[in-house]
């Protein structure tokens, strides 16, 4: 037992004052060496706990047993077979609540790096010159399945289809796939080459997408059915419509959801403006309101476009922000101003119509609330103002009306979410639903757990 | 890839582009835009749907060339190809048995009210058509509109052609004429213009939609950026508009609004003109 002494790998990073400069990856990933180093740490457990924290399951002593012996090929086949889209998981899935939580060497010390490995044989296998993809030859059956939406959720259930035989169509709204893996989550975080990559393997196993159709407008969902010839649907559209504080002052220049701000930044890649055609304030001082990824990606965005300093607010305390605790780690390094325990209360502007600081209140926490956290109360009379000239909401996302309001038999839950049974189906014969517009904003890997199980089950269905 | 089958000049900077868009060609219904992008490193604009040809599979849009989208888009030829169009979006204009419709279009706004007027004529309104520009050459559509309404009134502000003065002079000896009375306005223009008309309408109680055109980027509701104030209420334009009761739009934050990226708009034409010919490339 010698090995659960041997310290877990660092991962080699790029230093935090050139990072702040640019949008190049953080994580520089695992040498070979540091790789089969930490693989050896792996016990190789009889009955794997870290298994049971992997929404899909993903053999991960298998897969890091192949890495210690350098067997990568063998490695990408074992994991490829739990998971679609292993080189995005690998990087933004929060392994430190899932897989790495129940790695049984994290009782004592420290969790094998199951995520970096991950990393690491998927980076591999994208740059093999032969696909490593297990080589299926797959029977066309002749049925049509058609796909809403081109996130995780969307991508992962269009490729267990093709294998099994379906004639399968993504239809994606945006004029690229990928979903918030393109339009939201930064290139410093996940380069869009690798999500690029991640699709074309798709593309290579029959899957069409044809992008700009948004449903619910470009066509419905009953067309699809009637009209197309499609015998089953995943919609996996997402939650993406942006939630609004309804704060005084919000319609001024200088204030964006965290929605629009990633999206100009991130898809239409607005901080390379000049190359390309659309812009976005690059504020000087920038304030981001929220807690989670989405807040952290928008502040340590604002820093890159050269905000000084980048502030988040968020009414609760550091422990209880959503975040991954690696990207509060990045945040703190590339220099970005933390104010906890802070509620915006109005923005304020100047004569020309712009932002110019935002009024805050601090908070103290009281009795824990339903969802177990502690309650945030203002302190009465500690209001002030924090100057800034571009404020960014990032306080959640509800799910967009678009393709349910056109399909009247499609039932919701209160919140307009979708309503499924155990198998994915709602309440529209054949038409399944999946990812976060069933869980509301959730993770990329709940979102292709649904569409693999769901894959499962309009074959079934298909089958009947 | 959406090919251009078909180009033509209308006014100085106006140009008709029908665009190969078969889905969209099917589903489209007037007071429908669409978003666009011309290539990959283009910016997203929305422009309004001014005809479809559901069987040809074919859409038009007619532009007005001011900034460094537009101004690309209109040097474009038949026969080159667009990369992308969604669409169609927004609400489709609520068309009802109003009676006696006036429909006011200012410059490229003529190009929303045109398919509107086809569709109220058919629904059995009185349509009266008051379209305005600067000068003659600006203009736009009068034939076309003509071959649909009861009556077609062109103005210029300089007298060059129609009646002498603003699209609100017009309407307002409309309304003050009654022969029949005015039911319901609808206009599309300038935002200034939009609300010189609302103002003019509001003592007189008549229903007035007003087709707003806000800086949008996806325009599905994803990002917000669109937000207009209507009623005190802040609504998203792309889902929940573009066509909004005039007489509650706040106007002046909308004008306010627009001049977000002016900065960059200029920074993006200067350092794309062509210093031989003066075009933007
Ligand atoms: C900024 C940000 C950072 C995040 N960071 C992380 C992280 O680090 N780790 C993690 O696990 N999770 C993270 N998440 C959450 C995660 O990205 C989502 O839970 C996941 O992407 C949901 O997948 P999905 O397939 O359900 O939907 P989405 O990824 O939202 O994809 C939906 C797709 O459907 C398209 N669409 C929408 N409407 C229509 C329509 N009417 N017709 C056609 N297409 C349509 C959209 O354009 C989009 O492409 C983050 C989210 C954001 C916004
Ligand atoms: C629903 C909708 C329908 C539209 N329909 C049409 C149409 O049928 N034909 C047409 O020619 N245009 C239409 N527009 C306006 C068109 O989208 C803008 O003219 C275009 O986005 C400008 O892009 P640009 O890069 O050429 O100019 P930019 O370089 O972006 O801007 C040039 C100047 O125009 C102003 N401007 C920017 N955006 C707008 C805007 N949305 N409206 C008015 N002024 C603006 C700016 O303040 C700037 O000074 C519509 C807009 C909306 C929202
Ligand atoms: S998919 Fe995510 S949870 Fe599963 S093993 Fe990989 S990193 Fe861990
Ligand atoms: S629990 Fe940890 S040590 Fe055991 S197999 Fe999984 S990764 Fe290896
Ligand atoms: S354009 Fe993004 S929400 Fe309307």
């Amino acid at each position: 037992m010698a090995r659960i002494k041997e310290p877990r790998v660092k991962m080699p990073e790029q230093e935090p004052q050139r990072r702040i400069n640019d949008f190049e990856e953080v994580n520089l990933g695992l040498s070979m060496e540091l790789a089969q180093q930490e693989a050896r740490r792996c016990l190789q457990c009889k009955k794997p706990m870290c298994m049971e924290g992997c929404p899909v399951r993903v053999n991960i002593p298998g897969f890091i047993g192949a890495v210690a012996k350098g067997d990568f090929t063998e490695a990408a086949k074992i994991l490829k077979q739990g998971n679609a889209l292993p080189a995005v998981c690998g990087r933004v899935c929060p392994q430190e609540t899932q897989c790495e939580a129940k790695c049984v060497l994290g009782v004592k010390g420290e969790p094998v790096a199951i995520g970096w490995l991950e990393r690491f044989v998927a980076d591999w296998a994208l740059t093999q010159e032969t696909p490593v993809e297990e080589q299926i030859s797959i029977e066309p059956n002749g049925k049509k399945v058609a796909i809403v939406g081109s996130g995780p959720a969307g991508l992962t259930c269009a490729g267990e289809l093709a294998k099994l035989g379906y004639e399968v169509t993504i239809f994606e709204a945006f004029h690229e796939a990928g979903g918030v893996l393109i339009y939201g989550i930064p290139q410093f975080r996940l380069p869009k080459e690798i999500v690029k990559k991640e699709i074309d393997s798709l593309k290579k196993l029959g899957v069409k997408i044809e992008l700009n159709v948004v449903v619910g407008k470009t066509v419905t969902l009953d067309q699809l059915i009637m009209e197309e010839g499609f015998s089953a649907i995943f919609v996996a559209n997402g939650a993406g419509l942006p939630v609004f504080m309804n704060l005084p002052g919000e319609n001024l220049k200088g204030v964006y959801s965290a929605n629009e701000f990633l999206t100009r930044v991130n898809l239409m890649r607005a901080y390379r403006f000049g190359e390309y055609a659309t812009p976005v304030i690059r504020g000087s001082k920038v304030v981001v309101i929220g807690g989670g990824n989405v807040a952290m990606d928008a502040v340590r965005t604002a820093r890159r476009l050269g905000a000084e300093p980048a502030i988040l607010v968020y009414r609760r305390s550091r422990e209880e922000m959503p975040a991954r605790i690696e990207e509060v780690h990045h945040a703190e390094e590339e220099g970005i101003v933390f104010e906890m325990l802070t509620n915006p209360v109005g923005i304020l502007g100047n004569d020309g119509g712009w932002v110019k600081g935002i009024e805050c209140q601090r908070q103290k926490l009281g009795e824990p609330d339903s969802s177990g956290r502690r309650r945030p109360e203002p302190i009465e009379g500690s209001n002030f103002v924090i100057d800034c000239d571009l404020v960014i909401e990032a306080i959640g996302t509800r799910a967009n009306p678009m393709v349910t309001q056109t399909t009247p038999d499609l039932k919701v839950n209160k919140w307009g979410y979708i309503e499924t049974d155990e198998t994915g189906m709602t309440s529209k014969p054949g038409v399944f639903a999946g990812g976060d517009i069933v869980r509301g904003a959730a993770t990329v890997i709940l979102a292709m757990g649904d569409g693999k199980r769901t894959a499962a089950a309009i074959d079934a269905y298909l089958k009947k | 890839m959406f090919q251009i089958v078909d180009k033509k000049q209308l006014s100085e900077n106006v140009y008709r582009l029908e665009v190969q868009a078969p889905r969209i060609a099917k589903a489209y219904r007037p007071g429908q835009f669409a978003i666009l992008r011309i290539d990959e490193n283009g910016e997203r604009i929305p422009l309004t749907i001014a005809q479809a040809k559901p069987l040809e599979g074919l859409i038009t849009f007619i532009i007005q060339a001011i900034g460094f989208t537009t101004r690309r888009l209109c040097g474009m030829k038949a026969g080159e190809a667009i990369r992308d169009v969604a669409g169609p979006l927004g609400r489709a204009t609520e068309l009802e048995r109003f009676g006696h419709v006036v429909l006011v279009g200012g410059g490229v706004g003529t190009a929303v009210i045109y398919p509107q007027a086809q569709a109220l004529k058919d629904l059995g309104n009185r349509v009266t058509a008051v379209i305005g520009g600067r000068t003659k050459e600006l203009v736009i559509l009068e034939d076309e509109l003509k071959s649909v309404c009861d009556q077609v009134l062109p103005c210029t502000d300089d007298g060059s052609y129609g009646r002498k003065g603003f699209v609100t002079t017009a309407l307002s000896e409309l309304i003050e004429k009654g022969e029949p009375k005015v039911d319901a306005v609808i206009t599309a223009g300038p935002v200034m213009m939009m609300k010189a008309i609302s103002d003019l309408t509001r003592p007189f109680g008549i229903k007035t939609i007003v087709s707003l055109n806000p800086i949008m980027v996806d325009g599905t509701g994803m990002c917000g950026g669109c937000r207009v104030t209507v009623g005190g209420k802040t609504l998203f334009a792309c889902v929940e508009g573009p066509e909004f009761d005039g007489h509650e739009v706040d106007f002046k934050e909308l004008v306010d609004r627009l001049s977000t990226y002016r900065d960059a708009e200029k920074q993006m034409v200067e350092s794309h003109r062509c210093k031989l010919d003066g075009i933007i490339k």
